[in-house]
């Protein structure tokens, strides 16, 4: 597409042309995505409590996300008269802005010809994701520093302990699964992981030994996000809604819009990581006539469910269980994690294993 | 032409944030400057080359130490007229500095110019075709190995002093034992007892 664009339009403005319009063609359907994936989650979360979640507006309540975007659209946006005016202003901006930049290399499926469906497809493809997910902290900090209030301020300490605390388990986990594919490359470990287990099972989640990394990864990635049962940061009893509490009408709903592209993220990362990404889960050939993106949203679809589960029936942990489980159960465990699949690898490698 | 653009864009952006870095007037603002100079830096080792040590730099740097700067800044209760008078005193020393690696930088230019220092084969030659992770990476496992393993081991005392030094023991607190809730069983925690009318119960 790059190459016809450039063909018609010079060199630089077809190229700046062409990926505009790749920039749009994701970042849009994710817009629309995260306003269904909200409905379904407060379906989801309903139907746990048996309720009936929203069922007004449009057929079964599907156009809530929309009515609820227009009214916050509506609104006024309120500036405390003591905030500190541009970070305020700044911080929703950061939060949503770095919740869609982190989908550019995502691989959604192979394209046509044996191109990847991927907007950048670098070769340290994880190492600006971890980048990304470690910048998201930012909009919460000085959202509830530039607040100027108590309850955001002690938000946004909570959420910087919480986020640089889970990133190092999360760096931890991902180093075996980088050792095992051998590259960066988002793509290349999703290639690697087919028939990875037994010669038939795609994924680094069936191989034994990885399994209980995908399992840290996906709790870790409820911790990153702040989704309950980690949710302190906006702990309604305690802090009334947190980091949020002074926002209102757009700014709160970008906050909401990037908490749940953050969450639509870490699924994604989950399936690609350790599920196969956008291969079938087995390696059949003609379970490949799906297309690979299908595949790719099922997964996602399914790990947030499971975010969804944990979310209706988990209850909130204590700040210092929050602390303990990341720093002396998840961070011990990953860094054994490294030493064995490191040295197994290195074994396995050297043929010195006897299969 | 675009590279220069864009170099001359990144260059001029982390002298800017530098300069904003000292010269604004709240300590929050100066950190968020930090972070843009850094994210700027970033964007220069990337223009070089260098994807690995940009997308370091931002996860390292970014992502966690200037987080945890902000941290602490945040929780700063900083008297602003104290500082003035601060800069009024330290600014002959402050400018004395800033004039001594202007000279240095004035002179390593001017070296440079003249033909720069033969040393010899350059210590690092990667091949073309290696990414320039896997060549840092067969670098620092081989030819300096020691260097790097003992900066790991410096790293780790320093840790463990901090937690020493910081770690205290108090006896008034009754934390939380996990495994010891989890171990409980009914036949610990339950007694029943048939109390006699008119007396209670021994607890």
């Amino acid at each position: 597409m790059t190459a016809w664009f450039q063909s018609q339009l010079g060199t630089g403005f077809g190229w700046f042309v062409s990926n505009l319009i790749l920039v749009l063609l994701i970042a849009l359907p994710l817009m629309l995505a995260v306003a269904m994936i909200i409905y379904a989650d407060r379906k989801i979360w309903a139907a746990m409590a048996l309720r009936r979640g929203p069922n007004v507006v449009g057929p079964f309540g599907l156009l809530q996300s929309f009515a609820d975007g227009l009214k916050v659209f509506l609104k006024e946006t309120i500036i405390p008269s003591s905030a500190n005016r541009g970070l305020f202003i700044i911080a929703p901006i950061i939060t949503f802005t770095v919740a869609l930049i982190a989908w550019a290399v995502i691989p959604f499926g192979p394209g046509p010809g044996g191109a990847m469906m991927v907007l950048a497809d670098i070769n340290v493809g994880l190492l600006y994701l971890l980048a990304v997910s470690s910048l998201g902290v930012y909009g919460i900090i000085i959202a509830g520093w530039a607040s100027n209030s108590k309850y955001p301020f002690y938000s946004a300490l909570r959420a910087a302990a919480q986020m640089v605390s889970y990133e190092v388990s999360i760096g931890f986990v991902l180093i075996p699964v980088i050792l095992w594919a051998g590259s960066f490359n988002l793509s290349a470990i999703i290639a690697a992981q087919q028939g990875h287990v037994l010669g038939f099972l795609n994924g680094f989640g069936f191989n034994p030994l990885l399994f209980p990394l995908a399992v840290i990864f996906l709790i870790s990635a409820m911790a990153e996000t702040a989704r309950a049962p980690f949710d302190l940061t906006e702990a309604e009893s305690e802090l009334v809604a947190g980091y949020q509490t002074e926002y209102s009408s757009m700014s709160f709903a970008l906050f909401w819009l990037g908490e749940y592209g953050n969450v639509l993220l870490m699924c994604g990362m989950t399936a690609v990581l350790f599920w196969g990404g956008w291969l079938p889960p087995v390696d059949w050939a003609p379970l490949y006539y799906v297309p690979g993106i299908i595949w790719f949203f099922a997964k996602i679809f399914f790990f947030f469910f499971v975010f969804s589960w944990v979310k209706a029936t988990v209850p909130r942990f204590r700040y210092d269980q929050l602390m303990r489980l990341g720093w002396k159960i998840f961070l011990p465990i990953s860094l054994i994690w490294v030493f064995l699949v490191s040295g197994y690898l290195m074994l396995q490698r050297d043929g010195m294993l006897p299969w | 032409m675009i590279q220069v653009f864009v170099f001359y864009l990144f260059a001029i952006l982390v002298v800017a944030s530098g300069v904003m870095t000292i010269g604004s007037r709240n300590p929050v603002h100066s950190v968020l400057w930090l972070i843009l100079a850094f994210f700027n830096a970033a964007g220069l080792f990337l223009l070089i080359g260098a994807e690995f040590l940009a997308f370091l730099l931002v996860i390292v740097y970014v992502g966690a130490v200037a987080v945890l700067f902000l941290f602490v800044v945040m929780m700063l209760d900083v008297d602003f007229a104290e500082l003035r008078a601060g800069i009024a005193r330290y600014w002959p020393l402050g400018f004395g500095l800033a004039g001594i690696l202007l000279a240095e930088i004035v002179l390593a230019v001017l070296a440079w110019n003249a033909g720069g220092l033969d040393t010899g084969r350059r210590p690092a030659e990667a091949a073309a075709e290696v990414s320039n992770i896997e060549a840092l990476g067969q670098l620092l496992y081989t030819r300096y190995l020691f260097i790097f393993e003992a900066a790991g081991i410096v790293l780790l005392v320093a840790m463990v002093g901090a937690i020493v030094l910081t770690r205290r023991r108090r006896s008034d607190v009754r934390p939380q034992n996990v495994s010891s809730q989890v171990r409980r069983r009914p036949g610990e925690a339950i007694r029943n007892v048939q109390p006699p009318v008119g007396q209670g119960v021994e607890l």
